[in-house]
C-alpha cells in the first residue's frame, strides 16, 4: 500500500508542513513501510479489549479554577520570546484571509 | 583520579570534607567538556551560570547547609526546559528559545544546589535511537568514535560516560535513556510513568514520556530518584504515592528473589551473540547472589514496536502542533499565516520529526483512527496485562537493553524500520509504563559496552534499584 501523492499532500497540509517534492516521494514510501509493518497488529484479537489511554489509573484530577499571578519579570521574558510584536502585542498574519 | 571522574556519592564526601570545592569540581567538568568538544555531547555549555552556581554551592557547604546534590555539576537533555537557559530540543525551530520557566525535576535538583554545566545534544524532540537526528550534529560514542552514542539522549549518556558531568537528567519515551546508557556503559533509569513530574518537558508522546536520571552507579541513580520523584500539582498524571528512601534501602538482600528471563528476548532473531553471552554471564551472577532464575514467556513482545511507533507518531503529531514559531521560536516568513507555519516547520524540523508528524497525522486522520491508533492502544492493554501476569510469578525481569552494541554512523539512517527495531527490548516497558533500569553488563571483545535491563512491576522502583545495585557489585 503506497500512499498516493494526493494523500501525501493532504496529510502535509493537515500537518502544516511545506514538504519538498523529494521529501514527499521519500515519505510516501517510508510511511507505507511503517503502516504495513503496523498491520501485524491485526493478528491480535482485541474484540473485547479496552484501549489503554493511560497507565496510572488516576481519575478526575481537578484543581481550583483560580488565576496564578505572574511576575512582571516573567511577563517580560515571555514577551521577549515573541518572534514578531508591536508594543507588548503578538503580531501575526491575518487569520481570516479572503483568498483562502 | 580527576575530580570530574567521581560519582555523586564520592563527590559529596569530598565536598563536605573540604577536600575540594564545587568551584574546582565544576571547573574540572567544564575543562573536560571543552577538551572533548569533538564528541559533541552539548548543544549549549553554561559556563557562566555554572561558575556562579558553584560559588553559591561552596558557601552553602561551608555553612553546612548542603543537600545530596549541592555543588555537583550536571547536564540536562535539551528537551527539558531550564529557566533563562536556551532549550532547543536539538531542533533549529527552537534555536533561540529561552524558557521563562523551569521543569519541576530541574527545579528540585537546582534547589539542592546542583550546578548546571550545560544542555545536552539529542535526537531532535527525542525522535531517534542514534542521535543522528539532531540538527546540531550527531554525538560520538566515547568508546569508539566511529560508532553512534545511541539515542535519543545521546549527549546525556556521553556527558556522563566521558566524565563531562557527574550526572544527567534525561527523558525516555521508548528507550531514550536506557539505550544510549547501554551503548555508553553508564546506568540509566526510566521510572514508572507518573513517578516523576513531566512539567516543563517538551512533550513527545504524552502517555509514554518519563523523566529519569543517567549516572555512573545505581547508588547515584537512587540518590537522584529521591530528589526528583514525587507528585506535582503541575502534572495531573504524576502519582500521589509516597516516594521510598531509595538510597537507604539499596543494600536489602535480593536472596530468594525470583528473576524472570523472557525467552522472546534472549532468542530474538538477529541478537548479537556476544551480547547474549554477556547477559547470560550476568544471569549466572544472579544465581550466585541467591536469586532464583525462571524462564518466562512474553509472546506479545514482538507487537510492542508497532504499538509504540503508532502511539508515538500519533501523540507526537498532536503535541508538535504547538511548535509553530508564532509565540516563540524561529519564524520563517510566508505569504499567509498557513505558509508561516508550514515554512517555519519545514526549515526548523529535521526529516525524522516531519516523518513522524506525517505518520501520526495519517494514523489519526478520518477513517484510519480505528485501524491504527485505537488498535494500537488495545494491543497495548494486552501487553500491560502480559507483564502484570508475569509479575505474579517473578519479582523482576532481566533482559539485554539492546540486541546489539553501538553501531556505525549512517548504517540505519535510510532503513527506518531497522532503526525503529533497535528499540525492540526497550519499548515494551515503555508501553506498559513499568520501571526499567539499564546497567553496564560488560564489554564486547572490541571494547563496546553492553547493557543489562531490569524490569519491575509498576511503582516497584525500589526493588529494581536493589537488584541493580546487587548485580553491579558482582563486577
Amino acid at each position: 500500500m503506497k500512499l498516493t501523492r494526493e494523500e501525501i499532500d493532504r496529510i502535509a497540509t493537515l500537518a502544516r508542513l511545506s514538504l519538498t517534492d523529494q521529501e514527499k516521494d521519500k515519505f510516501a514510501d517510508q510511511i507505507s513501510v511503517v503502516l504495513t509493518y503496523a498491520d501485524m497488529l491485526k493478528e491480535v484479537n482485541t474484540d473485547t479489549v479496552e484501549e489503554t489511554c493511560q497507565v496510572t489509573g488516576l481519575e478526575d484530577i481537578m484543581r481550583e479554577d483560580v488565576e496564578e499571578p505572574v511576575s512582571e519579570e516573567t511577563r517580560k521574558k515571555i514577551l521577549s520570546q515573541f518572534p514578531k510584536k508591536k508594543y507588548d502585542l503578538l503580531e501575526v498574519k491575518a487569520v481570516f484571509d479572503n483568498k483562502n | 583520579m580527576n575530580l570530574n571522574e567521581l560519582t555523586i556519592a564520592e563527590a559529596r564526601k569530598g565536598l563536605d570534607t573540604k577536600k575540594f570545592s564545587s568551584v574546582e569540581l565544576t571547573q574540572a567538568s567544564l575543562d573536560h567538556i571543552y577538551e572533548r568538544k569533538d564528541l559533541n555531547a552539548f548543544v549549549t555549555i553554561t559556563d557562566e551560570v555554572a561558575k556562579v552556581e558553584a560559588k553559591i554551592a561552596d558557601k552553602r557547604i561551608t555553612k553546612k547547609e548542603s543537600g545530596a546534590l549541592t555543588g555537583i555539576p550536571f547536564s540536562v537533555k535539551d528537551v527539558i526546559c531550564t529557566i533563562d537557559v536556551r532549550s532547543t530540543a536539538s531542533a533549529k525551530i527552537l534555536d533561540n528559545y529561552i524558557p521563562p520557566y523551569e521543569a519541576t525535576v530541574i527545579k528540585k535538583i537546582r534547589k539542592q544546589g546542583a550546578v548546571l554545566v550545560g544542555k545536552t545534544n539529542c535526537d531532535a524532540f527525542g525522535h531517534g535511537a542514534s542521535n543522528e537526528n539532531s540538527m546540531y550534529g550527531p554525538v560520538k560514542n566515547p568508546y569508539d568514535e566511529t560508532k553512534v552514542s545511541g539515542g535519543s539522549s545521546g549527549g546525556s549518556a556521553v556527558s556522563v560516560a566521558d566524565h563531562q558531568a557527574i550526572f544527567s537528567i534525561a527523558e525516555d519515551t521508548g528507550g531514550s535513556i536506557r539505550q544510549p546508557s547501554a551503548f555508553c556503559g553508564v546506568a540509566g533509569f526510566r521510572p514508572s510513568y507518573g513517578r516523576n513530574s513531566r512539567y516543563g518537558i517538551m512533550p513527545m508522546a504524552s502517555s509514554l514520556d518519563v523523566v529519569g536520571p543517567i549516572a555512573k552507579t545505581v547508588e547515584d541513580i537512587a540518590l537522584l530518584m529521591e530528589v526528583i520523584a514525587g507528585h506535582d500539582t503541575k502534572d495531573s498524571t504524576s502519582v500521589p504515592d509516597a516516594v521510598p528512601q531509595y538510597s537507604k534501602n539499596l543494600n536489602t538482600s535480593v536472596k530468594g528473589m525470583k528473576v524472570g528471563i523472557p525467552k522472546e528476548y534472549m532468542e530474538l532473531e538477529g541478537i548479537d551473540e556476544e551480547t547474549r553471552k554477556i547477559i547470560e554471564e550476568k544471569i549466572q551472577s544472579c544465581k550466585e547472589l541467591g536469586m532464583e532464575i525462571i524462564e518466562i514467556s512474553l509472546p506479545l513482545t514482538k507487537y510492542a514496536i508497532p504499538v509504540y511507533y503508532i502511539v508515538v507518531s500519533s501523540e507526537d503529531s498532536s503535541n508538535l502542533g504547538r511548535i509553530d514559531a508564532i509565540r516563540y521560536g524561529v519564524q520563517v516568513d510566508g505569504t499567509s499565516l498557513i505558509n508561516v507555519y508550514a515554512n517555519s516547520r519545514e526549515q526548523g524540523f529535521p526529516e525524522e520529526v516531519k516523518r513522524r508528524i506525517m505518520i501520526g497525522t495519517y494514523a489519526l486522520s478520518d477513517g484510519y483512527y480505528d485501524a491504527y491508533y485505537r488498535k494500537a492502544q488495545k494491543v497495548r492493554t494486552l501487553i500491560r496485562q502480559e507483564f502484570d501476569e508475569a509479575f505474579t510469578g517473578v519479582d523482576v525481569i532481566l533482559t539485554p537493553t539492546s540486541p546489539f552494541p553501538a553501531f556505525n554512523f549512517g548504517t540505519k539512517t535510510d532503513d527506518i524500520l531497522a532503526m525503529y527495531l533497535t528499540d525492540v527490548f526497550v519499548s515494551p516497558a515503555a508501553v506498559a509504563g513499568i520501571p526499567a533500569l539499564s546497567i553496564p553488563a560488560g564489554k564486547t571483545q572490541s571494547g563496546l559496552p553492553v547493557g543489562l535491563q531490569i524490569l519491575g512491576p509498576r511503582l516497584a522502583e525500589e526493588r529494581v534499584l536493589q537488584v541493580g545495585y546487587s548485580i553491579e557489585k558482582t563486577f
